[in-house]
């Protein structure tokens, strides 16, 4: 608590140090022009007023607890030092708690022990308040000292306009730097999770086996007792559901984009576009259960109907196969997931094709052509490049899709075509094994992470190839 | 009269569009006895509520070039626009009058604004080759008009690159993109691709805004070499490139029609004194 108030003074104290800074130019800039305008000067001062002291009392938060449990655990009492590693941290749990004059867990503590408890109980109050009352001296230290060196800088011929610069740099590099090593972290923790499931199951044997059965009995002697865990079928669902999605809103989504574009005027433009870009907000999971309550029962009626019309005819094996078509299968999925898709392709497509110069088209039409022959011939032409990369992004968005799949196209792994049988994806999968209970070192759980990693591989690949077909040609007709 | 022998040689006009025809006496007086190719009267163009051009009457001789000039803003472009009807494709924008070319209106409800193109050929400000091969681009207007079998386009993209004065230059690339030429060359590429469905009139918006001298040289002699086939509308705002490449001149000036006759009179001796503040650089 003392710490935040302690992050409010030094603000204010900055806040001071600013206006301290700029009076101080002003007095300066009577006989000669500074060379930055005093509100640099000013937040000269105020970053260095600020920026080393908040760095302490930051890390006073974040690392404070740590490095007073660090401490703490040094000269253990014989007594604790016999404690097993998770005995141990329940006491050291325990000391905290004491330390702050609250109870402490069920457990009773006789013998050797309820001395030690009492005795770290009152360490830990020491340190604690010695952590605090050193970290806000240097706090204060570097506030005052901070604000003292940079103030006695100042200077008609001091160049602050550019020191200020230097820290708005900084801080743009320091933002872009965090989001950088987050992706790295994420990878890497994706990377070495995979690396202990690829010990245990061999690449060759999840990436080409044909048999996904990841539930590992409790006892040895159930069936599948070791699991299976070949990936082919998952990545055959996941293909599938994205061919059809992609069926589905390729052609739809390139052909309003070229009427929005191209046809419309103004006026439909003004409110078909808005339109559409609302279907791309609707969350994912009511796309989800349209497809299981709406769609999914619509298409076992109408193949179920066909069906009942075919049986007995010459395609009697068809349609005794259609008559028990289910709810949920990878058409359904596909089908949803592309309708979701649509805004999507038609809205980049029309950015696309709305960035084709206009004198491309003037060209053209000048020439003679319709418009559609100059649609044709020139405008989609030229890009092409643009809507390929649209589409690859569709592409990835359809493969990382869980939530639609989930609900409407089943949960069985099956090596399929069939757009009528129910198939499962990497990312559904991904999803059964890591929810409910679950040991997080088991192989079904690391299981997740070796999907997840080719999952990523297959993706970034994508972009990366997206990414270099509109580098390469697009800069041709701007 | 062999002037009305010009406006009915050849035509199949009926006879009521015969009598509405314009007549042709002025327009021989103002022309020096040349044909005329181009007609306009009344034309009155409007963007929404703001009136571009008022009331423009204007003869375009055939086989000459005429050139357009005058501020930015005075409805040169316009006027250009409306007599191939590319500002058709411009919302909002209404033409009205008479414009018609060898005495048939282009406003006409009946005709097609594509088969008008395709005897009316443009070149823009900036050169807009498309996104195909430089043989390709020439053979646009072939293909989409279906004008010509599969062993004609070879030789007539041929012969309208020669005359374009590109062939020597790209005879060896013909299946390099359009875009890959130089300013100058892709200009001239587009030239190309104009007469390659050998048009009767070729408009030009400021051909040479977008290039350096040399290649402004090079499309100005290759404007002056067309003149004895098509009839060449230019607009410029080089008031040394109309004098340089055209016969005739028009002035504009706030969208109105200042001024039109023969480029040398117009340059040494202007009638109106807005015409003569403009060339001599006193405005625009």
């Amino acid at each position: 608590m003392l710490i935040w108030a302690a992050l409010a003074a030094l603000f204010l104290f900055s806040f001071a140090a600013y206006r301290l800074g700029r009076q101080r130019i002003a007095a300066m800039g009577q006989s000669a022009r500074p060379h930055s305008r005093p509100g640099y000067h000013g937040a000269y001062v105020a970053l260095w007023t600020a920026a080393p002291a908040a760095v302490v009392l930051f890390a006073l938060i974040a690392f404070g607890g740590r490095i007073e449990a660090g401490l703490l655990r040094q000269d253990a009492p014989a007594a604790v030092q016999a404690l097993s590693e998770s005995e141990a941290q329940v006491f050291y749990d325990d000391v905290r708690v004491v330390a702050h004059g609250g109870t402490p867990s069920q457990r009773d503590y006789s013998g050797d022990l309820k001395p030690a408890l009492a005795a770290k109980a009152a360490a830990a109050r020491h340190i604690e308040s010695q952590l605090l009352v050193g970290g806000l001296a240097l706090a204060t230290l570097l506030a005052g000292g901070g604000f003292l060196l940079a103030f006695r800088r100042l200077n008609v011929d001091f160049r602050a306009r550019n020191r200020v610069e230097g820290w708005s740099g900084g801080l743009l590099v320091a933002c872009s730097v965090i989001a950088v090593l987050t992706t790295v972290g994420i990878l890497a923790s994706l990377v070495v999770e995979s690396w202990r499931f690829f010990a245990q199951v061999p690449p060759l044997e999840f990436l080409f086996g044909t048999d996904w059965e990841p539930q590992i009995a409790m006892r040895s002697d159930q069936v599948a007792a070791k699991g299976a865990f070949g990936a082919v079928p998952l990545f055959v669902g996941t293909f599938l559901i994205m061919l059809i999605a992609m069926l589905v809103a390729a052609p739809i989504g390139l052909f309003s984009a070229i009427y929005l574009s191209e046809y419309a005027g103004p006026r439909t433009r003004a409110w078909v576009k808005p339109l559409l870009e609302v279907l791309a907000g609707v969350p994912t999971v009511v796309y989800g259960f349209f497809a299981a309550l709406t769609v999914g029962p619509a298409f076992r009626a109408g193949f179920n109907a066909l069906g009942g019309m075919l049986v007995g005819g010459p395609l009697d094996g068809l349609g005794q196969y259609l008559a028990q078509v289910q709810n949920q299968m990878a058409l359904v999925a596909g089908a949803v997931m592309g309708v979701m898709l649509i805004p999507f392709v038609s809205s980049l497509s029309d950015d696309i094709i709305n960035s084709v110069p206009q004198s491309l088209r003037d060209g053209s039409l000048a020439m003679g052509a319709t418009r559609s022959e100059t649609i044709k011939n020139v405008v989609l032409p030229a890009a092409l490049p643009g809507i390929a990369a649209a589409l690859l992004l569709a592409v990835s968005r359809a493969i990382g899709e869980t939530m639609i799949v989930t609900m409407a196209a089943g949960l069985q792994a099956k090596t399929t075509i069939n757009p009528l049988d129910t198939v499962t994806t990497v990312t559904v999968q991904i999803v059964t094994l890591l929810t409910g209970d679950q040991e997080f070192d088991s192989v079904k759980t690391l299981s997740a992470f070796g999907l997840g990693l080719t999952l990523f591989v297959a993706t970034l690949a994508l972009n990366i190839i997206a990414l270099r077909i509109v580098q390469k040609y697009r800069e041709q007709y701007d | 009269m062999n002037l009305r022998n010009t406006y009915n040689s050849g035509n199949s006009m009926p006879s009521d569009q015969l009598e509405a025809a314009i007549q042709p006496a002025a327009a021989s007086e103002a022309l020096g006895g040349a044909p005329v190719k181009i007609a306009a009267r009344d034309v009155n163009v409007f963007y929404g509520e703001k009136q571009a051009l008022f009331d423009v009457a204007l003869d375009v001789g055939a086989q000459a070039v005429t050139a357009l000039i005058g501020p930015s803003g005075c409805g040169k472009s316009t006027f250009l626009r409306c007599i191939n009807r590319m500002n058709d494709t411009i919302p909002g924008c209404r033409v009205l009058g008479r414009i018609e070319i060898d005495g048939a209106d282009v406003n006409d409800r009946g005709l097609d604004p594509v088969l008008l193109r395709a005897r009316v050929g443009m070149v823009f400000q900036k050169p807009n080759p498309f996104p195909k091969s430089i043989f390709e681009n020439v053979a646009y207007g072939l293909r989409i008009h279906g004008l010509a079998n599969k062993s004609e386009v070879g030789d007539i993209v041929e012969a309208s690159l020669k005359r374009a004065g590109l062939w020597a230059e790209v005879s060896d690339r013909l299946h390099a993109s359009g875009s890959s030429l130089s300013g100058g060359q892709q200009q001239r590429l587009v030239i190309a691709r104009a007469i390659a469905v050998n048009p009767e009139v070729i408009l030009m918006d400021e051909p040479c805004s977008a290039l350096d001298p040399i290649a402004t040289a090079r499309i100005e002699e290759l404007i002056d070499e067309l003149r004895t086939q098509y009839c060449i509308v230019i607009v410029t705002h080089s008031m040394a490139q109309a004098a340089r490449v055209s016969q005739r001149t028009a002035f504009f000036h706030m969208g109105k029609l200042v001024e039109a006759g023969r480029t040398d009179e117009m340059f040494t001796n202007p009638r109106d004194s807005r015409t003569q503040d403009y060339i001599t650089g006193r405005f625009g």
